[in-house]
């Protein structure tokens, strides 16, 4: 099983270099802006991107083109926002492709800021990425000084400015609306939607939010054809994922892969499977958010309908976390409870208390102070966070961080609920039905 | 509605409300019932006004949603998962469930959510008993709670201001106060810290959040997280009872409810009328009822005897009032009786005082003005507008003081206007103050050349609202006590020639208005006429009037200096305090025989009065006020006063009996239908619309009827003291305290899902209908037409002419601080600290010319007098221009301003 590389082909072809305008020159860059700037902002983004069947990689997965087909006609100025504050916890994908190869998402921003007839965009970058910060200001100086952006691109006609701002330090900051709110100087708290960022973001204009992979992807879908990349992948999952595997496997890192393949391959196959000869014992599928599956789920595919629909978790982030048979699964729920609750950002009441409260009942019982009725007790005030325990359908919160505290919980019923049980020292719910 | 849609607020960062296609009005469904609602309206709101209440927190009717506490999730048809009702506008064919079994279990989800954190310490918090978190959990909680954990603790309670305390433990992060502060008041001086469980309300170091108008964050935050220091632990809301009423603080006449406890009044809540405050109040306003009950109240009549003023009944005292004003009369004539002061007292006090000065005692020699106004002919003729009219002008013009510290929330109204309406706003001021940073245009001049400046502006005005439709309003009023007002006259003169240009009065104190209108003006009687053209009406009715012209305070000051005067009336008067020229109210006063005052404090004006005559005041007695725009309303009796003070037009009644006069007004309903019958401005605003009309009157009522909301009964609409009161909602005896009691509390029938519901009563077409309002115009107009015209100012003036300044003298602006050494800042306790000392405040360049360090003393001197005081660069002030705020201080303005002179120039030294 190999990779198939589109927006990791360079930087692992050229692990000493990468990042440098002259080899991002040298292996075609910048042929895509050319290309696009004889374009027109609809064949770019109707006829290609749409066609793409491109979806989003920032963790929701919405189509692109249809994203940006959602900016109200006539209305100006419009922003772009690259969301590069890639928060997930063992997500580690786009603070590759931010420092190993900043123009091909620099050739992305400008190719997209042209489709959407936008002449401002912002990098919103992780604060804690200080070397992608060197490469990426050092790339943007150097595509300003070769007319890549700025005024008059290229002889087009076309200007753009791009701002590079490095966030603070929040999880939260990730999503777009807490991303726009900390852009403009505010904390970052997520805005309810309606509006939505496309009709009225930063600063009140119509703003695009894209995560770096989707728009690493863009001078690709220009160059090769929005029917060759819709080519790749399976049903509504088009192209390729990088997926950061981590955890207990023998080779973690980033695979980039057509979507479809399954987990086992992604798991097994790329990262070595795990180590040691102990078994698997379950696996988060698309970063902490996503409820978790099991090794019965192996031979699915990465597929984001079919995770979503068939095994209620989702392909989110694309951070594949694996867990062997040693691991404590409560302690895991615990700590991802512990991270939610500390970057839930207080605006809303059930995330905010419920994130806390979740975190608290998790803590003792994973150590060994838990009471049999924990367990239910979290799904049962859970459901106010998330009705129907049903995410992301039903959330009573402004943003989705708030039912992503559930997902550990929903995961220990659905796979561990004996084994719980047992720990805290509860009759198990099977022993109880065979009696 | 009068309210402005939501739809046309315009964008800032945060929600904005898409304006919908479509018409006007659309059918939604709510739990079954079809209504019709405003498109677009929130849904939130569409419910209320049709009886459905959903329970909510961060949502405020006078605020954008944030959607943040999540306890007003409904589920719409077509929908996936729930919705909240504050952010969601409603569409045609809307179909919504508040009452599901899924939406109660979210509701009681949140609920149990905010009470986890929360302490509980209902029997030490102010707001138990009007709580919503309380309410809940006493109803229907599950008297134990499911959460084990240790609760969230911080350090409790802190100050975050002079007045307002902070409980971060009882705080449930609505967000209320901090988008009070950052989107009604302008000042973000709280915003939120921490994250998560932490996430607290924090102010930032080194910037106390020291706003005029912190009170009412108190008032909006839902549970008692924020308290109001003057009232902590002052009272429960069960013990209260509670009048409508206004606060005559500052002639806005914000609307309020004053409540009680065992006769003192412990708390001013504002009442949310839409055309006059919205529901705001300052601080001064919120806090000032203390002075009601302060030190120094001179509680029985006083005569001077060897030189003391000694108690004594009320008959000696009335009659050696009247005796002493007989004399004068006899030996001097009516011409050598003055009466200076009114405006603090109601209309009925300043109609029964203009009745017997003018009526009785023949005297014109009346001024409710204290020089530091404008000339009455100008603010009773003005063509008006309408605080309302400032949403929806063309353009706002100020020719005026700082709103900010002399007229608070008309403060907040335009700077509302300005930045969230979009209205163009035209500064035409000396200085930079509240609200010269929304302005659009600034035109600065020096003092005593206004007129240049409005001539400047009026191309501003052209320029700025081209293309808007209505009027253009100009706020006018006195823009420094240093600059005589022939300059300000000048200038309106010049905007006045502009067509579709209305005024709106800046002048500040209490009940000037009212005072104005019902004759306690010189040349002018009652209801807006002019002596000349209302004498001989007012002959008829009251026997007599004054054959000739009077003179204003400053005239009357000069007379008695002369030796003129030989009796003066202090009607709630305080010159010495008030008036910009102190040395001349020294020299005056000097010179009387005869002083009379009327009063509820000795003050150094009236100390030496040879008769004193103690008032009731607000709180004290009932009545009617006139606001800056016209607007007549009610204020309340909520307390019995202690001792026997008289309300003022009772005082007046029984002096007039001793000169064989009877006004047979015994009560106040009977001095309002007087006056809705015989006072021209007034015709029809008698005792039975005045009880009947929601927003009061605006008059003349013939001209703005169609302003007339006539509700028939007081329904409660309104929950606790969180949500906006709305007016007409108070039943006056029984108070807010048991119409909050008729919250009805409702379950839902399965046991474990509850709401508490306040009382809501289903707004049906107005109680009156418009025909009503009509027919009262029609009559008003109808007997008015037999009636003297009313005056009207011909918007000529005469510039001044300044010298010109030279170079080394700085042209003395004089202004006031909102807190300041007046009866309702110094006679309140909690207000008393935060007035400023004096200070100068001039460029830093000029300070660094004369050559001190900030808050150094220097020798001020004009053609006047000289005062040391300190002085201090400061931001806002050009150069070649010095500000001082005015007060009682002394030194201060006041012996420093050369009220002679169309200016004031200073030479200002080092002490060296
Ligand atoms: C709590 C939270 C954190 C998020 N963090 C990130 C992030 O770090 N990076 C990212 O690209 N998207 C993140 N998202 C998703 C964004 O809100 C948004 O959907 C995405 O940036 C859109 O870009 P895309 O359409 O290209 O995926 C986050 C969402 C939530 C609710
Ligand atoms: S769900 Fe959590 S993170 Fe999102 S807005 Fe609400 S409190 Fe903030
Ligand atoms: S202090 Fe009161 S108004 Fe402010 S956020 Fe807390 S609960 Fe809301
Ligand atoms: S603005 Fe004036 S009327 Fe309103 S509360 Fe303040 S002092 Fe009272
Ligand atoms: S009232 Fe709607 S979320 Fe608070």
């Amino acid at each position: 099983m190999a990779e198939t590389r589109i927006v990791t082909k360079r930087l692992r072809d050229h692990p000493d270099d990468s990042w440098t305008i002259d080899r991002y020159l040298q292996t075609g860059g910048y042929e895509a802006l050319r290309k696009a700037l004889t374009m027109t902002p609809e064949q770019i983004g109707e006829e290609q991107v749409k066609a793409s069947g491109l979806r989003g990689r920032g963790g929701a997965g919405f189509g692109t083109g249809q994203k940006w087909s959602f900016l109200p006609k006539d209305v100006y100025p419009r922003y772009l926002a690259v969301n590069a504050d890639e928060g997930e916890p063992s997500t580690f994908k786009d603070h590759m492709l931010v420092e190993r190869d900043p123009h091909q998402l620099i050739e992305g921003v400008v190719i997209s800021a042209f489709a959407i007839e936008c002449h401002q965009a912002f990098i919103y970058l992780r604060g804690e990425f200080a070397l992608g910060a060197e490469r990426m200001e050092r790339a943007l100086a150097e595509a300003a000084e070769r007319g890549f952006i700025g005024k008059n691109i290229l002889g087009s006609g076309f200007d753009l400015d791009v701002v590079l701002h490095r966030g603070a330090g929040a999880y939260i900051a990730g999503d777009e609306t807490g991303l726009l709110s900390s852009l403009e100087g505010e904390r970052a708290m997520p805005r309810i939607k309606p509006p939505f960022p496309a009709v009225q973001g930063l600063f009140a204009k119509p703003t695009v939010v894209n995560n770096v992979e989707t728009l690493s992807t863009i001078p690709y879908i220009i160059e090769r054809g929005g029917e060759w990349y819709a080519s790749l992948g399976v049903g509504k999952s088009t192209g390729t994922r990088v997926f950061s595997v981590s955890g207990h496997v023998e080779r973690p890192g980033n695979y980039e892969v057509e979507l479809g393949t399954s987990f086992r391959e992604l798991i097994e196959g790329l990262a070595g499977g795990v180590p040691g000869g102990r078994q698997l014992k379950f696996f988060i599928p698309g970063g902490a958010s996503s409820p978790w599956l099991v090794p019965e789920h192996l031979d699915a595919p990465t597929d984001m309908d079919y995770v979503q629909n068939e095994l209620k978790s989702m392909l989110g982030s694309g951070a594949i976390m694996v867990f062997d048979q040693t691991t404590n699964p409560v302690q895991v729920a615990w700590r991802i409870a512990k991270f939610f609750a500390h970057e839930s950002c207080g605006k809303c009441t059930p995330c905010r208390e419920g994130s806390t409260w979740m975190e608290k009942v998790l803590y003792r019982m994973a150590n060994g102070m838990g009471r049999p009725d924990d367990l239910d007790l979290l799904l049962d005030f859970g459901d106010n966070i998330v009705p129907g325990l049903n995410a992301p359908f039903a959330q009573t919160t402004i943003c989705a961080l708030g039912p992503s505290t559930m997902s550990p919980v929903v995961s220990l019923d659905r796979y561990f609920r004996d084994e719980v049980l047992q720990m805290i020292g509860a009759p198990a719910a099977s022993a109880v039905e065979s009696t | 509605m009068t309210d402005q849609p939501m739809s046309q607020w315009p964008s800032a960062g945060e929600f904005v409300i898409p304006v919908r296609e479509g018409p006007e009005r659309v059918r939604i469904t709510i739990d079954d019932r079809e209504v019709e609602v405003p498109n677009g309206e929130l849904l939130i709101r569409a419910a209320q006004d049709h009886s459905v209440y959903i329970p909510r927190f961060c949502w405020h009717e006078r605020m954008k949603p944030v959607g943040m506490c999540r306890m007003c999730l409904v589920e719409i048809d077509g929908m996936r998962g729930l919705q909240i009702a504050c952010a969601t506008p409603v569409y045609d064919g809307m179909v919504v469930h508040t009452q599901k079994d899924n939406v109660r279990k979210a509701q009681d989800g949140v609920l149990e959510f905010l009470l986890i954190n929360h302490p509980l310490d209902c029997p030490v918090c102010d707001r138990g008993g009007e709580c919503p978190l309380q309410d809940q959990t006493l109803a229907f909680g599950p008297g134990e709670s499911r959460f084990v954990e240790e609760k969230r603790h911080f350090e409790k309670p802190i100050d975050i201001s002079d007045l307002v305390v902070l409980d971060r433990e009882r705080c449930i992060q609505c967000g209320r106060c901090t988008r009070f502060a950052a989107e009604i008041a302008g000042e973000p001086l709280i915003d939120f810290g921490g994250r998560g469980e932490l996430t607290e309300v924090i102010t930032y170091p080194d910037d106390p959040f020291t706003s005029y108008f912190s009170g009412n964050t108190v008032q909006i935050c839902p549970v008692g997280a924020l308290t109001a220091r003057p009232y902590r632990f002052k009272a429960r809301p069960w013990d209260l009872t509670t009048s409508e009423t206004s606060c005559v603080t500052c002639a806005i006449q914000c609307r309020g409810a004053i409540q009680s406890s065992s006769n003192q009044l412990v708390r001013l809540l504002g009442v949310d009328s839409e055309p006059v405050n919205q529901g705001w109040l300052c601080d001064k306003g919120r806090f000032a009822y203390e002075w009601v009950h302060g030190e120094g109240r001179v509680r029985e009549p006083m005569v001077r005897q060897e030189g003391q003023l000694v108690e004594t009944t009320w008959p000696l005292a009335l009659d050696a009032a009247a005796d002493g004003l007989r004399r004068v009369l006899e030996t001097h004539g009516p011409e050598s009786i003055a009466v200076i002061g009114g405006a603090h007292g109601t209309n009925e006090d300043a109609y029964a005082w203009a009745r017997f000065a003018k009526g009785v005692l023949r005297t014109d020699n009346v001024d409710a003005q204290l020089g530091d106004g404008l000339p009455a002919p100008v603010v009773i003729g003005m063509p008006r507008a309408r605080i309302a009219d400032l949403d929806h002008a063309a353009a706002i013009v100020l020719l005026a003081p700082d709103l900010k510290e002399e007229l608070p929330v008309l403060y907040l109204r335009v700077r509302r206007a300005a930045e969230e309406l979009g209205v163009p706003l035209i500064d035409i001021s000396a200085r930079d103050h509240g609200l010269t940073r929304h302005a659009r245009a600034v035109v600065r001049h020096l003092p005593g050349s206004a007129g240049e400046a409005a001539a400047e502006a009026v191309a501003k005005i052209d320029e700025l609202s081209a293309g808007r439709t209505g009027d253009v309003v100009v706020v006018l009023g006195r823009p420094s006590l240093a600059e005589a007002p022939e300059a300000t006259v000048h200038a309106a003169s010049v905007l006045a020639q502009r067509s579709g240009v209305r005024f709106l009065s800046a002048l500040r104190r209490g009940n000037v208005h009212g005072a104005l209108d019902l004759g306690l003006a010189p040349g002018f009687l009652p209801g807006r006429v002019t002596l000349g053209a209302g004498r001989e009406h007012y002959s008829n009715v009251w026997g007599a009037a004054p054959t000739a012209s009077g003179l204003d305070t400053e005239g009357i000051l000069r007379a008695a200096t002369e030796g003129s005067i030989h009796a003066l009336v202090l009607l709630g008067a305080d010159p010495l305090a008030d008036f910009p020229d102190r040395a001349l109210v020294r020299s005056a006063l000097e010179h009387v025989d005869f002083v009379i005052a009327v009063d509820a404090f000795t003050n150094a004006s009236n100390r030496n009065a040879n008769v004193f005559l103690p008032v009731t005041v607000w709180g004290e007695k009932s009545g009617s006020t006139t606001n800056l725009e016209g607007r007549v309303q009610r204020v309340a009796q909520e307390v019995t006063p202690e001792g026997t003070p008289m309300p003022d037009w009772r005082i007046a009644g029984e002096l007039a009996l001793r000169f064989d006069a009877d006004f047979d007004l015994e009560t106040v309903p009977e001095l309002q239908d007087e006056i809705g019958k015989v006072v021209p401005a007034y015709t029809g605003i008698g005792a039975s619309l005045l009880s009947r009309a929601r927003d009061g009157v605006v008059a003349p009522v013939a001209e703005h009827h169609e302003l007339l909301v006539l509700d028939a009964a007081a329904l409660p609409l309104t929950g606790a003291s969180w949500e906006p009161i709305r007016p007409g909602t108070i039943a006056s005896e029984e108070g807010l305290a048991s119409h909050l009691g008729t919250g009805v509390v409702e379950s839902s029938g399965t046991g474990s899902s509850t709401t508490v519901k306040p009382g809501l009563t289903e707004v049906e077409a107005p109680a009156a209908p418009p025909e009503e309002a009509a027919a009262l115009g029609q009559a008003a107009r109808a007997a008015g037409a037999e009636l003297p015209e009313l005056h009207a100012w011909d918007g000529q003036a005469e510039p001044p002419s300044p010298e010109p300044r030279d170079a080394y003298a700085l042209r003395l602006v004089v202004g006031r601080n909102l807190y300041d050494s007046g009866r309702g800042t110094a006679g309140s306790p909690s207000l008393a600290p935060l007035a400023p000392p004096p200070v100068v405040l001039v460029h830093r360049a000029d300070r660094d010319r004369i050559g001190v360090p900030d808050d150094g003393q220097v020798r001020l001197t004009s053609s006047r007098g000289t005062v040391i005081l300190p002085v201090r660069a400061d931001a806002a002030v050009p150069q070649g221009v010095a500000f001082l705020a005015f007060d009682a201080h002394e030194p201060g303005a006041a012996d420093l301003i050369d009220i002679e002179s169309p200016v004031t120039d200073l030479r200002v030294e080092t002490l060296r």
